[in-house]
């Protein structure tokens, strides 16, 4: 669907109020596939805000996010089915505690591909009923999978996924029992498992100690060397530098500036980022 | 008449087949009515406690909070006697049904009774559960009453096992207000051998020793219960 010079997520005149407090205003921007655009700024600049804007967990006052050529922003649209594609990973990870590391990655695509499935079969059913009554024989849906088989594909696409980080003799455990880096890794795949088109971070490494953030930063890095789309709000400035095509600078509602890392980190133009970067860096 | 005696004829009258079997009878509508109560109330509470939590943006949901609402004022601000009553001598009646069993007008009125107090139990349990549970369900793409069913409520029963246990108790001593619409409990079987052999003494000591141990088993279940619900706490999966 997506062309090449077509955005794959274009946020046009995005505004997010809270009550009366305006956080995001007139927000436009446009997210080509295969960029790595990194969101940096002060505390209160909205920046968390505007990333769960792009998956509508927080739903926009106004303006519309088109992902996949579909206003998400819409009320109307069923939010769930793009929400498949956008893969969400949050700074407190959020891994299902009553679920054990396997099924937190399992539990959606397993959903997704049963729910499928049986549309597919109760739409046969009624084809097969109007077949007996009509001449020209409707087609069926070729169903050329079982429940079960959904279950074990997703089972071996998690020992995959889980074998990538390092973590298969964890598949049997409980969230509990891992360690916050091991955590947020298992979180990334479990947004990995849904094969998304984009990937979003919120602070991906916020919650963590400091000797754990390089293994989740090395797992991101990895990703984006794929290729896979990603939105990044991060502190981690050097790895802001080191991993983004573009470079978001979010303050006083909006967004102040952006550009290559280079030119914001190197040439910032605009005063609140020249004041920001001093302070952080 | 010394205790030992008055235990003796006590004792006699229960063996007796008729007694007995009215003895047996009384405890398993106490039991029945309590278990399938307590189910009955957990569904309905769950609905009710889903509806309030639920985000409140469009209309339907509005209205059901209205409805739960007034049915859970109606259920906790009268007494349970009262609604036995009032739904087995004024709402049957009126409504023509005739040749219903006081043990099921029992089951359904303690079902309902019990879900207006299971749904403020069920809401606190939900509340108690991280927001981040629903907004990672919710971030894959499922919807919210699936997030709900799979992630939230599981996590949020195992945090209100012990209040609902203490639901459960209070149903099973609160069924001793059965008899007021003529079901054989605990209390109508023995009190009947009270009343044969003029003495109540026993019967009454009996029946609050049967509380009791009714009482101590479900605790000692639920205690069980609340050690599988554990495993997730633990290392690994169903130790």
């Amino acid at each position: 669907m997506n062309s090449e010079n077509q955005p794959l997520i274009s946020v046009k005149n995005l505004t997010k109020k809270f009550d009366d407090t305006t956080v995001l205003e007139n927000i436009s921007i446009d997210i080509y596939k295969g960029e790595k655009v990194v969101v940096i700024g002060p505390s209160g600049s909205g920046k968390s805000t505007f990333l769960r804007c792009l998956n509508c967990m927080e739903d926009p006052s106004g303006g519309s996010i088109i992902f996949d050529g579909v206003d998400i922003a819409d009320m109307k649209v069923d939010i769930n089915k793009h929400r498949e594609h956008i893969g969400m990973v949050f700074q407190q990870f959020n891994l299902f505690n009553n679920k054990t590391i396997i099924r937190n990655i399992t539990l959606a695509p397993v959903y997704f591909g049963i729910k499928r499935l049986r549309a597919a079969k109760c739409k046969n059913f009624f084809t097969k009923i109007e077949n007996i009554f009509k001449k020209n024989k409707k087609p069926l849906i070729e169903i050329n999978t079982t429940e079960k088989q959904i279950k074990e594909e997703a089972d071996k696409k998690a020992m995959a996924l889980l074998h990538r980080i390092g973590l298969e003799d964890k598949a049997n455990v409980y969230p509990s029992t891992l360690s916050g880096g091991q955590k947020q890794r298992v979180a990334i795949v479990r947004a990995l498992a849904m094969n998304p088109k984009v990937m979003l971070f919120d602070e991906p490494t916020s919650a963590l100690d400091p000797e754990m953030v390089g293994e989740v930063l090395d797992l991101i890095k990895e990703l984006a060397n794929e290729g896979m789309t990603m939105v990044i709000v991060t502190h981690e400035m050097g790895f802001a530098r080191e991993i983004a095509t573009r470079v978001l600078f979010m303050a006083d509602k909006g967004i102040a500036e952006q550009g290559t890392p280079e030119e914001i980190f190197e040439h910032p133009q605009n005063p609140r980022t020249i004041q920001f970067l001093n302070a952080v860096l | 008449m010394n205790w030992a005696s008055k235990w003796e004829v006590f004792w006699q009258t229960l063996s007796g087949e008729f007694y007995r079997n009215l003895f047996f009878e009384g405890l398993l509508n106490t039991i029945k009515i309590a278990v399938i109560g307590l189910i009955i109330g957990i569904v309905i509470g769950t609905i009710i406690a889903v509806v309030k939590v639920m985000p409140k943006y469009k209309a339907l949901p509005r209205v059901l909070d209205k409805i739960c609402e007034v049915y859970v004022a109606l259920f906790r601000g009268t007494p349970m006697v009262v609604q036995l009553l009032v739904a087995y001598y004024v709402l049957l009646p009126a409504l023509g049904v005739k040749g219903v069993e006081a043990v099921k007008v029992g089951v359904i009125v303690f079902g309902m009774n019990s879900g207006a107090y299971v749904s403020e139990i069920m809401r606190s349990g939900i509340n108690s559960v991280d927001k981040g549970q629903m907004e990672a369900g919710r971030a894959l793409g499922l919807g919210y009453a699936v997030t709900m069913l799979k992630i939230v409520i599981p996590q949020a029963v195992k945090n209100i096992l012990p209040t609902l246990g203490n639901e459960f108790i209070t149903l099973i001593k609160e069924t001793s207000v059965l008899s007021f619409i003529t079901v054989y409990d605990l209390y109508t079987a023995l009190g009947a051998i009270g009343s044969k052999n003029y003495d109540k003494v026993m019967p009454y000591l009996f029946m609050a020793a049967i509380y009791i141990v009714l009482v101590l088993i479900i605790t000692f279940m639920i205690k069980g219960l609340e050690k599988v619900m554990a495993k997730s706490d633990r290392k690994k999966a169903g130790i």
